[in-house]
């Protein structure tokens, strides 16, 4: 069983990938019972629905992860063209952004997630803080439209990194071992799937530790939460919440050191930061959302509300954690 | 089901994929109850809207729904192609000789033989997707009616009028441009019309243009460039940022 190995999947992913799915099992079965005793009230249902995109979703994950880098790749492109979507839709663009927007949906994107792919590392970070912030804005000179000028610019290139430049680097931590390994030359031009089963165990780890910071938050804030961090903002965000759920997320994180190249203790201090970086996410997403009038970015995730809904805390926490363990380990 | 409609339903889909088409009623409900027979008709600003409106349609209306397209624009080669053989479309020449145009300018009249002919497509049971405004807009303001939804209503009293609100999709594909940008969008499927007995064309236009005008102010995304930010959004309930 040990050497068993399907894509970037190895025992160990799969024995992770199994606890998440006894959770799930676990959660389901609470719903079900909840649902039993309390009857059919819309809390339950939106409760149940959530559970049910959960399991989508790490269906999803383990699927792309089995059929390699390549394919995980995409996914994380598609995932970010569907948040760049609901971004641009509550942005205050006007008629003169049109030939803009092509550039930054259409073509942006694609170069960037191919220089990922390529695992051309100094193109991936500098193409679209440096080319593409100086690109669109001249190209929306040229269009002409000057209201509103330096907030339609900045508002594309703010849609940009949080959508694209953020998100990738989830994937990006795929290929992180063979820097890890073989040092920071090697790694540049290296082949997809070269970081093998510990570039997936990185990447689980994070997901596991953001996501279940963000459900442990919910919980701790549900049950203990009294005094709001940000009451303008998000009435529904706590100290409580916050400190129960990041400290049982970083307890979490700890515990998942085996699947890692991390100490305990390393692993502890990376979801620490992790769970930060996820909260501030969250927040600022809320404070967007706020500004705009808006509940939810959108309605792709039946129960979560949009794309972004679900990433706004990898977004924050994906870089931070990237370069942690670039930093501390290639 | 047979190829053709299955393939109808696909494309359907894909349409309702790209531009990211909600569906609702005024009401916030996702499932419209819709009229057998209908004059639907919608706010204009994209060559997508009549495409999203069919789509929207459950399969069974769908087949019987024709949107009137313009000749200049989708009566030749592909398009038309595209228009007939797809999408049913019934395809009407907006400008006619330019003695039309002009008449039809002064008083808000298309000519005479277009109302005829999408009368008797109503005649024949079928359903019409009409766009008053006759030509596109900039997506946020609603130009005033033609008179042919009135005269359509008045001699078909027994069909419903629906009114639809198409909101977002002229920052998709606004006018002009070649290249669509996906945005999320909204079809909201307004309670249906009837013209009152005795009731007058202006009054009439003046309603039906009002239901778009008041749906489209609540659900279209402001495009506002920065301007306006002492019209604080009305804000029924907080942001669901921590719902995990």
């Amino acid at each position: 069983m040990s050497d068993w190995g399907l894509g970037l999947l190895d025992s160990s992913a799969l024995k992770l990938l199994g606890g998440v799915v006894v959770v799930l099992v676990l959660a389901s079965a609470i719903a079900w019972l909840l649902g039993r005793r309390i009857g059919p009230t819309s809390t339950i249902g939106n409760l149940k629905q959530r559970i049910n995109a959960w399991w989508l979703m790490v269906a999803l994950i383990g699927a792309v992860l089995a059929a390699g880098e390549t394919v995980t790749i995409l996914l994380f492109l598609l995932l970010s063209l569907l948040a760049l979507r609901e971004f641009i839709t509550i942005s205050p663009t006007g008629r003169g952004d049109h030939k803009v927007l092509v550039w930054l949906v259409f073509i942006i994107p694609a170069v960037h997630y191919w220089f990922l792919w390529e695992h051309w590392y100094g193109m991936f970070s500098v193409f679209i803080p440096v080319y593409a912030f100086l690109f669109l804005p001249a190209r929306n000179a040229l269009a002409g439209q000057t209201k509103g000028f330096l907030q339609r610019a900045a508002t594309i290139q703010w849609a940009l990194m949080v959508c694209v430049y953020a998100i990738s680097h989830a994937p990006a931590l795929l290929q992180l071992p063979v820097a890890m390994e073989l040092g920071r030359e090697a790694a540049e031009g290296s082949s997809p799937g070269d970081g093998g089963a510990t570039g997936a165990h990185l990447l689980l780890f994070l997901l596991i530790v953001v996501q279940g910071s963000d459900v442990l938050q919910y919980v701790w804030g549900k049950t203990l939460g009294k005094h709001p961090i940000a009451p303008s903002v998000s009435p529904n965000k706590t100290w409580e919440g916050f400190i129960g759920g990041v400290l049982s997320a970083t307890a979490l994180g700890a515990a998942l050191w085996w699947i890692t190249p991390f100490t305990p203790l390393m692993a502890a201090l990376l979801a620490l930061i992790s769970c930060v970086m996820g909260f501030a996410g969250g927040l600022v997403m809320s404070a967007i959302k706020r500004d705009r009038g808006i509940k939810d970015f959108g309605s792709t995730i039946p129960g979560h509300g949009g794309i972004m809904d679900r990433l706004d805390s990898l977004c924050f926490a994906a870089p931070v954690f990237f370069h942690a363990v670039r930093f501390f380990y290639a | 089901m047979n190829v053709a409609g299955l393939s109808r339903r696909s494309l359907a889909k894909l349409i309702s994929a790209f531009a990211g088409a909600r569906v609702v009623t005024a009401h916030g409900d996702p499932t419209p109850q819709l009229p057998e027979q209908a004059i639907y008709y919608a706010n204009h600003s994209s060559h997508l809207d009549f495409l999203t409106i069919w789509a929207a349609l459950p399969a069974d209306l769908q087949k019987r729904a024709r949107p009137v397209a313009a000749k200049d624009y989708w009566g030749t080669g592909l398009r038309k192609a595209f228009a007939e053989q797809i999408f049913n479309a019934y395809l009407v020449d907006r400008h006619g000789s330019s003695r039309t145009r002009q008449r039809a300018s002064d008083s808000g009249v298309s000519p005479k033989g277009q109302i005829a002919g999408m009368a008797e497509v109503l005649a024949a049971g079928d359903s019409l997707i009409i766009f008053p405004e006759g030509t596109r807009g900039d997506g946020e303001s609603i130009a005033q009616f033609h008179g042919g939804l009135y005269k359509l209503a008045n001699r078909h009293p027994e069909v419903p009028v629906v009114p639809v609100t198409l909101a977002n999709l002229g920052r998709i594909l606004p006018k002009g441009e070649v290249v669509p940008v996906p945005h999320l969008s909204t079809v909201v499927f307004c309670d249906p019309l009837h013209v009152a007995p005795d009731e007058e064309q202006p009054s009439f236009l003046a309603r039906a243009r009002r239901v778009l005008v008041d749906c489209l102010a609540e659900h279209q995304d402001t495009i506002d460039h920065g301007d306006d930010d002492d019209a604080a959004p009305a804000l029924g309930s907080p942001p669901g940022g921590d719902r995990p």
